[in-house]
């Protein structure tokens, strides 16, 4: 299983002295009119493993394929390890890549599909053997090597991809989708493989993918993309926990998002009136925007607690609601709350105890709805 | 008493429509598709077996007539060759058969230094096809997809007119007073026409011009089908273009490459017009000894003989061909 990664303690990003190892700077990539990426800059650390992540059409995957060398930017330059690597051609880079669709070569075994890479750099036959066997026994393929593509399943072929994408030890690996051809079981497995490879070798990881859980588990930090932009980067926990905007807050996990006013305006905490609502949150941070502006608050459905019994405190951050739907997921179960506002507020308990229990609310069962000041989120965009 | 009475007594004329719903319900067509379905032939099969049957048929047929026609001999008769059954008597039935005309090829050197050359012809051909095949088929299939359509359809324009009268504007082209040498003389560059008519340059032209789109053809479906993140994948790893069209484009298309040498091979082989046409009184192919045995010898078991050693010639490579095919497919499955 995947252990603390280093960079997460050491979290380069935010030493303001440290070197970035990959720098985009001001990328932009037109295609006709289109703009596919537009005007991003982004420095990625030694040894992370960072996620961009974005829905279809966002941008995510012609920023790695600059990155690869595939597609020249339009305007703005690409930094790795120091050297400005703009203009090069993909085979001179020090960079590598696993295809989304794998792109093993059909008509070669395993054995010489990751050796391809190494042939390509006049390497000695020998070693060419060691190494191979070495990096096929880190993917668990070693039995495989005399297979063709076609003889493999799905996780294998993706092992064998990856394997062909490390063997020359790239100052930087791209990763486009790489576990989106997998069935959910071997993906959760593969995720932690992957983290646990990436632990040993060290090598700096990019990761384009649209499904935000790959995205958190895997991500030392994530970079969110939406027409073209990044629009948020930050460590998972940031992400999730302090989105900086409705689409992140609604792009990543679940959410509650209700328009409202502020009414008062602290340091330390402000209170935003929402008809949306029909009551007031409480909110335990200080918020940067105009005075009367119209705000959002996010909210995430596990935090918010779910009782028959009015709670204790003042008439904040509760609300009362009837229980539209209920939706049991085995490990939790979704509660859709129906509001005085005619609003449904989405609300997610572990189920801790078996179903047996005869007090479990259901269907059209009046319920208070409450959290804490801290857990919702302010967002001005 | 219900007016509608199925089955009951009624006019001629409803008695007609009654038999034709029978034979729709009951008729030749179901049963015979019931009984095949029962077999285990699907529609598909019979789809595929009507034309097969029909074209095994046509070869199958004539193929025999040739081979017959082959091992029997010469007489000035009509038609110029000996029965191959005789009655020799009332009860007796005589089979004669003369391989004399497969010995004769054998001795006299001109039908095997022009099979020898037939081939060689052939072969050089194929290799320029390929050369300038190639690349178009590349350039088509990696071409916007609007394009495609229409480059296709530039390759096989040529087919709209008449194969004959195509390659007669060769000799219009090509001839001592044709267009090519007007121009240079227009121009100054030459003085006197270069002589081009009637050579081998004339005849490559005219051949690898003709089948250059049975070339091009299956390349292109080869190259298109060709998944471009395996090329991308190559220079990714470090692979430059040159190499990577070897090592991925080539054996990657190999199939089309094939299909399309075998195309233009064959027929290349046995080719008779263009060779007359456009080659030289010394160009000795296959094909126009074939003529002349048949229409100016009129030795016609010699010149059936000369057609089957030529069929055998191309069938068997085709066939080490496809055992080696089969047995590629053996090992990937």
């Amino acid at each position: 299983m995947a252990s603390p990664r280093p960079d997460q303690k050491n979290e380069p990003w935010k030493d303001t002295g440290a070197q970035p190892y990959v720098r985009l700077e001001k990328l932009t990539k037109k295609f006709g009119d289109f703009v596919a990426v537009d005007d991003v800059t982004l420095n990625i650390y030694r040894g992370e493993i960072f996620c961009l992540l974005g829905g279809s059409g966002s941008g995510k995957t012609t920023l790695l394929r600059m990155m690869a060398g595939f597609e020249r930017p339009t305007e703005g330059r690409i930094w790795i390890d120091g050297v400005d690597v703009t203009g090069t051609p993909p085979y001179d880079r020090p960079v590598n890549m696993m295809f989304q669709s794998y792109a093993l070569f059909p008509h070669m075994s395993v054995h010489k599909n990751v050796a391809f890479g190494l042939r390509q750099d006049k390497v000695g036959r020998r070693e060419v053997d060691d190494r191979v066997a070495e990096i096929l026994k880190l993917v668990r393929m070693e039995q495989f090597d005399k297979r063709m593509p076609h003889q493999l399943s799905g996780g294998q072929r993706q092992r064998v991809a990856l394997a062909r994408a490390l063997i020359k030890r790239p100052k930087l690996l791209l990763l486009d989708e790489p576990l989106a051809a997998l069935d959910k079981k071997l993906r959760e497995h593969t995720q932690f493989e992957l983290l646990n490879i990436q632990d040993r070798l060290g090598v700096t990881f990019v990761v384009v993918t649209h499904d935000q859980e790959e995205a958190m588990t895997l991500a030392s930090r994530i970079g969110v993309m939406n027409h073209g932009e990044i629009v948020q980067i930050g460590t998972p926990t940031e992400i999730y926990e302090y989105p900086a905007s409705r689409f992140v807050a609604d792009f990543i996990g679940s959410v509650n998002l209700f328009q409202g006013r502020i009414v008062e305006d602290e340091p330390d905490y402000v209170r935003v009136a929402s008809d949306d609502l029909g009551g007031t949150f409480h909110v335990g941070h200080g918020v940067s925007a105009a005075p009367d502006a119209t705000v959002w608050v996010a909210l995430r459905p596990e935090k918010i607690l779910l009782g028959r019994d009015q709670p204790e405190g003042d008439a904040d951050n509760r609300i009362e609601g009837v229980v539209a739907e209920v939706a049991y997921r085995g490990d939790q179960s979704i509660y859709l709350v129906k509001l005085a506002s005619g609003r449904q507020m989405r609300v997610t308990q572990p189920n801790t105890l078996r179903q047996g229990d005869s007090d479990r609310i259901r269907w059209d069962d009046r319920v208070w709805l409450s959290w804490d000041a801290s857990s919702p989120v302010v967002v001005t965009q | 008493m219900s007016p509608l009475q199925p089955g009951g007594p009624r006019g001629k004329p409803f008695l007609l429509g009654e038999l034709m719903a029978w034979i729709r319900a009951h008729g030749p067509w179901r049963w015979a598709s019931r009984e095949l379905r029962a077999r285990g032939y699907s529609g598909r099969t019979l789809a595929t077996a009507v034309p097969y049957l029909w074209l095994l048929l046509f070869f199958l047929v004539p193929f025999l007539i040739v081979l017959k026609i082959s091992v029997s001999e010469i007489r000035l008769a009509m038609p110029p060759y000996e029965p191959l059954v005789t009655w020799i008597s009332d009860n007796v039935v005589g089979l004669r058969f003369n391989f004399e005309n497969y010995a004769f090829l054998l001795e006299d050197s001109l039908y095997w230094k022009s099979f020898l050359n037939s081939i060689a012809t052939a072969a050089i051909s194929t290799v320029i096809c390929l050369l300038i095949g190639y690349p178009m088929a590349y350039g088509i299939a990696r071409s916007p997809p609007g394009w495609r359509n229409l480059l296709l359809l530039l390759v096989m324009l040529p087919f709209w007119t008449s194969f004959l009268l195509r390659v007669y504007a060769w000799i219009g082209i090509l001839k001592n007073n044709g267009v090519i040498n007007n121009l240079l003389m227009a121009l100054g560059i030459i003085d006197e026409p270069i002589v081009m008519l009637q050579t081998n340059f004339a005849m490559y032209i005219g051949i690898v011009y003709s089948y250059l789109p049975f070339m091009v053809l299956p390349l292109y479906t080869a190259v298109e089908k060709l998944d471009n993140s395996l090329l991308e994948a190559a220079a990714d790893l470090g692979c430059r273009p040159v190499k990577a069209f070897f090592r991925i484009t080539v054996p990657l298309t190999k199939a089309g490459i094939i299909a399309g040498c075998m195309l233009v091979f064959i027929p290349a082989v046995g080719e008779f017009v263009i060779p007359a046409l456009l080659g030289g009184p010394d160009a000795l192919m296959i094909g126009r000894v074939l003529w002349e045995e048949f229409f100016n010898n009129r030795d016609w078991p010699v010149a059936s003989a000369v057609a089957i050693v030529m069929l055998f010639v191309l069938v068997i490579p085709i066939m080490i061909y496809q055992r080696s095919q089969g047995q590629q497919l053996g090992v990937h499955r």
